[in-house]
């Protein structure tokens, strides 16, 4: 039962998970005075895509290209259900680990990473390099910030870092990083910028730029997931609201909308983070994921401290 | 006196040994089997009959030196193995290149060998037994701080021959001369005897008593991570790339044996057990790993016939089971999921985490910053195999050879596929794994650990970490594979079958672009040359000819980056030795005179000394 919950929970998350990418859209649209593309509008090209059956894919490329867009998906969605969702539970139950998280994240990235060098094209090259770089240096920040929150819990595992219910100021600069490291992971200003084809700007884009029909639809639906992962994982670890044990289905609800409102809020502020910035040069982008990691080594000093 | 030295034939066969001996073999035997294609073509026939002697010899005297208990008949295998090994590293001695790796090798070599020499002569002068049993008994008698100086010799001494930096530079001018199957015995398992010598004669024999041992060793750890990584990234010899992230995974094994001596000094025994079998795990998946990409390396290198990874590509088509294999590798050494490199460096992260828990203050901070170094290690690992696989076997050919290039025969993949297995059971069987990485430590640092959990899923470490963390390979795997068939066969139902037509590759409407216009290796690891400028120091070379100054006739342009212990440690350090060779050498003019009066001032000399004394 409380598996089958659970299991319902992330195929839920999964379903809504393109909304959160509608909602900063939308949002952006709406302060620069514009109307803007719908709420659903991930849905529909995500249909639009799948109704596509026959895709031309580069002559140069090989089964691990046709491959991918699975591999990606797929790594997506395990790592998912290591997440603590609504009530403070991952469906993964105890199982969850926080630093497994970044290594199956990284697991996506490597096949996308391989299947933009592979159509013999220097844009998805140049993706491919771009992605690794800024990767890799946010991988310390997000590990560092990792550690302090699991510090504070004294365990790696989400149940207890989200089970812990008491709040400390290190949680606010973990959180403060890990937000940092999210715009780099989800490729949003000012570190990338999804609704341009540029090639001096391009990097996610630039990977999938070889990419059609279905295998476009599942690859952009894998990052609507990505960011709704690093979202829930901000939202959940940070502001930890755990739901006692054997509740009723009402606190259960109420715990649903609290998670739901710290999306929407996750999103504001990302949405206005988006405006307010410019793109920056990719050898800036270094500048941010040092202030970030400066950030989670102040988070882990706090944590070490017992604040 | 000259103290007479007894030397008994006397074998330890305690689960460290064994383990060891266990390692050696698990590598040695898929690479034997490989070297019957790979020598085959490229050899005449007295030159194969030689490598089969070598290589025999070779894996016997590792066998010898992690087995026999004697200190003299160590150091006497000890150098059997580095001299077989040098033999091996000038093999294909039509390379002059083969030849200058080999004196490197030997000169770093010895230099270890003298420590080593150094730290037993002064274990024995105290203990008076050459018996490593009989040492550990009465290591109490050696006083603490010349205890202090023997760890720091012999921490050193196989530190040279385990490839930590600043010692690493023989490693990747050594490693790839040897023929492949060779390559990946030293990569994989001999270097590996460097680790068995600090565990066993540092920690086991020694004892460990002080703080300062176990973060001297993360230190030069966390330095050997990133230092091997970021030279890495810089290599496009494919050998030498792998022989670089042989640095970076030696450093990940030390983070985890250095993290078990501060455990120790910290009086946290069943942290300590579990910070060593995080190790262990490591070197035991690192032996399979860099094994495996060796010998992909090598298939690909016969079938090219060069190792430049610029002249490759599109490979996976041509020689598929080499790419299948050296991608399970790829995947392994990025630390992916489900494979073994994931779970090792799991468990190394679990144990940094437990330090950082259980230190307070700058402490903690200390283990952060061994984390943050791990933790920007596997990023760049992940990404220069990116660049390694993806730059050798995707895309289109780069060269001639490339595109001609055929599968290797059967006893040459049948290998690489045997330890790319490996490195699924290797991560899936993580619990039962750890439960016996967990009692050679647990015997090697003289804790019991029958009663102690040491388990990934959950139950956390007896006496050390009661709630810790917790991953399974299997759950992760079941994870993986059921949502990736959920969404293959989930929208084929719906949608019909996925159908492709090959056409060309976007170039914004210019449909003339070749290979030349690839994305290339060098073109990759650029924006980490430029991030880690302070450290490489790049420079470039141009070479240009011009037709009566307008017209361009010629141009060559190269990208270097500094190797920066070589130029600022060794090469001041050679020259500075043959500086004074040569002012040693004015004593030497060859007049018959001068060194007759030598020897008169000699005998003068000797005689006032005799009187004095």
């Amino acid at each position: 039962m409380e598996h089958g919950l659970r299991i319902l929970q992330v195929l839920l998350i999964v379903a809504a998970a393109p909304l959160v990418g509608g909602l900063i859209k939308k949002i952006k649209n709406l302060v620069r005075m514009r109307r803007g593309a719908p709420l659903l509008q991930p849905y529909w090209n995500f249909f639009k895509l799948l109704g596509k059956s026959d895709e031309v894919i580069s002559e140069h490329a090989s089964w691990l290209f046709k491959a991918a867009p699975y591999a990606v998906i797929s790594s997506a969605a395990a790592a998912l259900l290591l997440v603590p969702l609504f009530g403070g539970f991952a469906a993964a139950g105890g199982m969850g680990d926080i630093v497994a998280v970044l290594f199956i994240l990284a697991l996506g990235r490597f096949f996308m990473a391989l299947a933009g060098m592979d159509a013999a094209s220097a844009f998805g090259g140049m993706g491919s390099s771009r992605e690794m770089f800024i990767s890799s240096l946010a991988e310390p920040a997000a590990l560092v910030s990792f550690f302090a929150l699991a510090l504070n819990a004294g365990s790696t595992s989400f149940a207890a870092i989200a089970g812990n219910g008491v709040f400390h100021a290190s949680s606010l600069t973990a959180g403060f990083a890990l937000f940092m490291v999210a715009i780099a992971e989800t490729s949003r200003l000012p570190v990338d910028n999804r609704e341009t084809h540029l090639e001096l700007t391009m990097v996610h884009e630039a990977m999938a730029l070889e990419y059609s029909g279905r295998s476009l639809a599942i690859l952009e639906y894998a990052s609507h997931i990505r960011q709704m992962l690093w979202f829930s994982l901000i939202a959940g670890v940070i502001f930890p609201l755990p739901l006692p044990a054997g509740c009723g289905a009402a606190l259960a609800a109420a715990a649903a909308l609290v998670f739901v409102l710290k999306l929407a809020a996750l999103a504001l502020i990302m949405a206005f983070t988006e405006i307010s910035l410019a793109k920056m040069r990719l050898f800036r982008v270094p500048d941010l994921l040092m202030f970030a990691f400066v950030a989670a080594l102040a988070s882990a000093i706090l944590a070490a401290g017992g604040y | 006196m000259i103290p007479s030295i007894t030397a008994s034939f006397a074998f330890l066969n305690d689960p460290l040994s064994l383990f060891f001996v266990f390692v050696i073999l698990l590598i040695s035997a898929p690479a034997a089997v490989y070297s019957v294609g790979y020598l085959k073509g490229g050899y005449s026939g007295g030159k194969v009959k030689l490598a089969w002697f070598l290589l025999v010899l070779f894996v016997l005297s590792m066998l010898a030196v992690v087995s026999v208990s004697n200190l003299v008949l160590f150091l006497v295998f000890w150098e059997i193995m580095s001299l077989v090994s040098y033999f091996l590293v000038i093999f294909d001695a039509g390379h002059e290149k083969s030849v200058q790796a080999g004196t490197v090798y030997i000169v770093m070599t010895h230099f270890g060998t003298a420590l080593i020499t150094a730290a037993f002569l002064i274990m024995y002068s105290y203990t008076n037994s050459f018996d490593v049993l009989t040492v550990k008994e009465a290591a109490y008698l050696i006083p603490d701080g010349v205890k202090g100086a023997v760890f720091l010799l012999l921490f050193f001494g196989f530190g040279a021959k385990a490839g930590i930096a600043p010692l690493h530079i023989w490693l990747p001018m050594a490693h790839p001369q040897a023929p492949s199957h060779i390559s990946s015995i030293m990569s994989g398992v001999m270097i590996k005897v460097g680790i068995y010598g600090i565990i066993r004669f540092a920690v086991f024999t020694m004892g460990i008593t002080q703080l300062w041992q176990g973060r001297l060793v993360m230190v030069f750890a966390a330095v050997s991570c990133l230092v091997g990584v970021i030279y890495a990234l810089m290599e496009h010899d494919i050998k030498k790339l792998l022989a670089f992230h042989s640095v970076e995974n030696i450093g990940i094994i030390l983070l985890g044996v250095g993290g078990s001596m501060i455990f120790i000094a910290m009086n946290q025994p069943a942290l300590a057990v579990f910070s060593m079998a995080a190790g262990l795990y490591h070197l035991v998946n690192h032996a399979i790993f860099k094994g495996l990409l060796f010998l992909g390396a090598g298939s690909v290198y016969k079938a090219v016939g060069a190792r430049d990874m610029e002249k490759m590509g599109g490979l996976i088509k041509l020689m598929p089971y080499t790419a299948f294999a050296f991608l399970a590798g790829s995947m392994a050494i990025s630390a992916l999921p489900p494979l073994n490199g994931f779970i090792s460096e799991w468990l190394t992260f679990q144990a940094i985490f437990a330090g950082a828990l259980k230190s307070a203050g700058n402490g903690a901070m200390f283990w952060v910053a061994a984390a943050a170094a791990l933790a920007l290690t596997s990023g760049l690992a992940a990404a220069c195999f990116v660049k390694a696989f993806s730059v050798t076997f995707l895309a289109a050919p780069r060269s001639a050879k490339a595109q001609a290039a055929e599968e290797s025969p059967l006893s040459m993949t049948a290998p690489m596929l045997f330890l790319a297995a490996l490195t699924l059971v290797f991560g899936l069987f993580s619990p039962q794994i750890l439960r016996l990485l967990a009692g050679i430590s647990g015997s090697t640092l003289g804790v019991y650990t029958r009663d102690m959990k040491f388990s990934v899923l959950n139950y956390g470490i007896t006496g050390g970490l009661e709630n810790a963390g917790s991953i399974s390979g299997w759950l992760v795997l079941a994870a993986l594979v059921f949502s990736g068939l959920a969404v293959f066969f989930g929208f084929r139902l719906l949608y019909g079958k996925q159908s492709f037509t090959p056409g060309r590759t976007w170039g914004c409407g210019y449909y003339a672009a070749d290979s030349r216009s690839e994305y290339t290796a060098t073109a990759f690891s650029k924006p980490f040359r430029i991030f880690f400028g302070f450290f490489l120091m790049p420079y470039r070379k141009i070479e240009k000819a011009t037709h009566g100054g307008y017209h361009l006739k010629y141009f060559r342009y190269e990208t270097h980056t500094t190797p920066f212990f070589r130029t600022f440690f060794y090469e001041p350090a050679v020259s500075a030795s043959f500086q004074l060779a040569k002012t040693v050498r004015r004593m030497q003019p060859g007049s018959i005179h001068l060194y007759l009066a030598y020897i008169f001032a000699t005998i003068i000399a000797l005689l006032i000394f005799r009187g004095k004394f």
